[in-house]
């Protein structure tokens, strides 16, 4: 028993991680009004930018490299995001739409600037990715060290402990009241005094940091290139995970735990004696048919933020 | 979705100017990104063309690329009349696509019968995979956008599981359909110097003009614009507002399963396994909106959208990559998307000059 979980735990973790951590962007978002389909999209330029920046400074920051690959993905991300802010926010287009336009453009720009730089489809394979290492102290401790301590990725624990931070600045500072107003009622929000555009900027912006960060952990712990087969569906995933977690940024961590775990399964089980029976295909779509269940309050009623979805105007009723 | 309809509704001449607007700022930033990366944005622009227009086979080709985008843009352009965003159009193809081949793979009738039948089979796959989300919206009130997109997932590995499972021992592609399912055509192909051209482009075109005349000759096409317009008042009026929600779904999803139909018994003739999207659904999204929701519209759209996609084949020979198309593609949704801005800047533009 013992032995089964510290192979699962570990790897549920490292497979959950860029979840988390997209996912919390798209709390952010969604919580302010704004939907964010561009989640995928956003983590395709954190991957890109990761691994580029890895790949091209690896000389000059050697160990440290990891780290500041995943920051200037963060800026990059949250650079990129902004488009999505200025048309959806400024320009009133379709969320959705626009979200949709991100996808397109962040894997066309990725793709076309792999083969400008690096002349072929996919880049090199990264010198300086994440290594899974036993932590320090606590993974001495005895059961507990084994599963959760050892042979893991620091970056899944700093995603768990940045989900306790957005949970922490949504529900007990007052920027989290006011990002939360905007996105239930921005009228009334508008009328005590809140810059809804600017609540609005934020939120999208820093979806796009944690889409990017998302991206890059997700590329520098587990496929190590880029390519255009780099992301393929971890964003969408993300956005059920924000929905599954009914837009709370630690139900959204429980919610890409579970689709991590649900991943892992589909590697793992072969050596999990009752999973082994289970065809690969229910492991496969589980996350995406339990979203569907939970929308359709077969687990508990999931309910979007009010104003989600429905550009500001000022002055209209 | 409100400024959706907007565009489809509003004054005439900001109908036409936004998109062409569009378009030649989408080319124009297209030409901006070939100068910026060292590459000469008119042979790059010279490439596409030949990629496109080349000869009798490249036309065929282009033809054929259009074919099933002008299916997939009818059917985000029907929902979105009713005022539903289907972006699961992807997995609606997926589905038709499996359907048609496996109906072309097991029956064994004349070409009369089975043809037909493989045809509406990937319909109606593609309409099942509609009416899921359509009912789930209607009864429950859940959100069309989310579900669609968790369905194209699920059609993606179920689809996967069955060709691996189901119609082939493990492999990663099935046979070819019996040729009396094949909408191929010897003389489309002859014509063409053996592009893969078929006579699936008239199917796409019928289907554009059935759309025109469910939407704009019919009771039902009434009462969708209408649940489009105003869910509540259409209620009040005495329609039946989840039934034209499944409705509209569900012929939304019919038009994508024959986009998928397109590819199953045309272009590929079989179907394999998948990794990621055919993209022919979100394409289908960029076409409904730069063609405004309408039928014309559509099928002009998905022409500009299959020759750039078909052109970009041919870029690589002028240094640029692909992907270029579909950064071109990304921001002239953006602009069409952001159409108030356009619309303001002309306001702005037109008081100017008085």
């Amino acid at each position: 028993m013992l032995d089964i979980l510290a192979s699962i735990v570990p790897t549920v973790l490292f497979f959950s991680a860029p979840l988390i951590l997209t996912a919390l962007g798209g709390v952010f978002s969604e919580r302010s009004g704004v939907i964010n389909i561009g989640l995928e999209g956003l983590m395709v330029i954190g991957a890109f930018v990761g691994i580029v920046f890895n790949l091209t400074f690896a000389d000059v920051f050697g160990g440290l490299t990891p780290w500041i690959s995943i920051l200037v993905a963060m800026i990059a991300g949250a650079l990129f995001s902004s488009i999505h802010a200025i048309a959806s926010v400024s320009f009133r287009a379709d969320q959705t739409v626009s979200g949709v336009a991100i996808n397109m453009l962040a894997l066309g720009v990725g793709v076309y600037l792999t083969k400008v730089w690096y002349e072929k489809g996919q880049t090199d394979m990264v010198a300086e990715p994440f290594n899974s290492q036993n932590i320090p102290v606590l993974s001495e401790i005895p059961i507990i060290g084994p599963i959760f301590f050892q042979g893991v990725y620091v970056t899944s624990y700093v995603a768990i402990i940045i989900a306790f931070i957005a949970w922490f600045v949504l529900y007990k500072t007052a920027f989290g009241l006011r990002l939360r107003a905007v996105g239930e009622h921005p009228m009334a929000a508008d009328t005590n005094g809140i810059n809804v555009y600017k609540m609005r900027y934020i939120a999208v912006i820093l979806s796009g940091a944690l889409g990017g960060l998302g991206g890059s952990v997700f590329a520098l712990t587990i496929v190590s290139n880029f390519s255009h087969a780099t992301i393929v569906g971890q964003g969408f995933m993300s956005l059920a995970a924000v929905i599954f977690g009914k837009w709370h940024p630690l139900g959204a961590m429980g919610a890409a735990l579970f689709f991590g775990f649900a991943q892992s399964l589909s590697i793992v089980s072969s050596g999990i004696p009752v999973l082994e029976d289970i065809p690969q295909v229910f492991l496969l779509i589980a996350p995406y048919v339990l979203t569907i269940l939970a929308l359709a309050g077969f687990i508990g009623r999931a309910d979007a933020p009010r104003a989600n979805g429905i550009p500001y105007i000022k002055g209209s009723r | 979705m409100r400024q959706v309809i907007q565009v489809t509704s509003n004054n005439r001449l900001f109908g036409i100017l936004v998109p062409i607007i569009s378009v030649l700022l989408g080319l124009i930033v297209g030409a901006i990104i070939m100068v910026i990366s060292g590459h000469n944005p008119i042979e790059g622009y010279i490439a596409l063309w030949n990629g496109a227009f080349y000869d009798a086979f490249t036309i065929g080709e282009t033809i054929r690329r259009i074919t099933p985008l002008i299916l997939t843009g009818l059917a985000i352009a029907f929902a979105f009349r009713t005022g539903l965003f289907n972006i699961g159009a992807e997995g609606q193809v997926i589905v038709g696509w499996l359907a048609a081949v496996w109906i072309g793979l097991v029956v064994d009738a004349p070409m009369i019968i089975h043809l037909p039948l493989a045809v509406l089979a990937g319909a109606l796959a593609g309409g099942l995979w509609g009416f899921i989300p359509g009912l789930l919206k209607a009864k429950l009130g859940v959100h069309e956008v989310i579900v669609t997109i968790m369905m194209n997932y699920i059609a993606m590995f179920v689809s996967n599981e069955i060709v691996r499972s189901v119609l082939t021992d493990h492999n990663t592609s099935t046979e070819k359909i019996a040729a009396t399912a094949s909408l191929g055509s010897e003389w489309l192909q002859a014509l063409t110097f053996y592009s893969r051209l078929h006579y699936g482009i008239l199917i796409a075109l019928f289907a554009a003009v059935v759309m025109w005349f469910i939407i704009d000759r019919t009771t039902v096409g009434y009462e969708l614009k209408a649940v489009g317009f105003n869910r509540h008042a259409s209620k009040y009026a005495g329609m039946n507002v989840s039934k034209n929600i499944i409705l509209s779904m569900v012929i939304s999803g019919a038009f994508a399963g024959l986009a998928g139909v397109m590819e199953g018994l045309g272009t590929y003739g079989n179907v394999s396994v998948i990794s990621g999207f055919t993209n022919l659904g979100f394409d289908g999204i960029a076409v409904a909106l730069l063609g405004a929701n309408n039928p014309l519209g559509v099928i002009l759209a998905a022409i500009l959208f299959g020759v750039l996609k078909e052109g970009a084949g041919e870029m690589p020979s002028a240094g640029v990559p692909t992907e270029l198309v579909d950064i071109i593609i990304a921001i002239i949704i953006f602009f069409v998307a952001s159409s108030y801005i356009i619309r303001w800047a002309l306001t702005r533009f037109k008081k100017e000059g008085k």
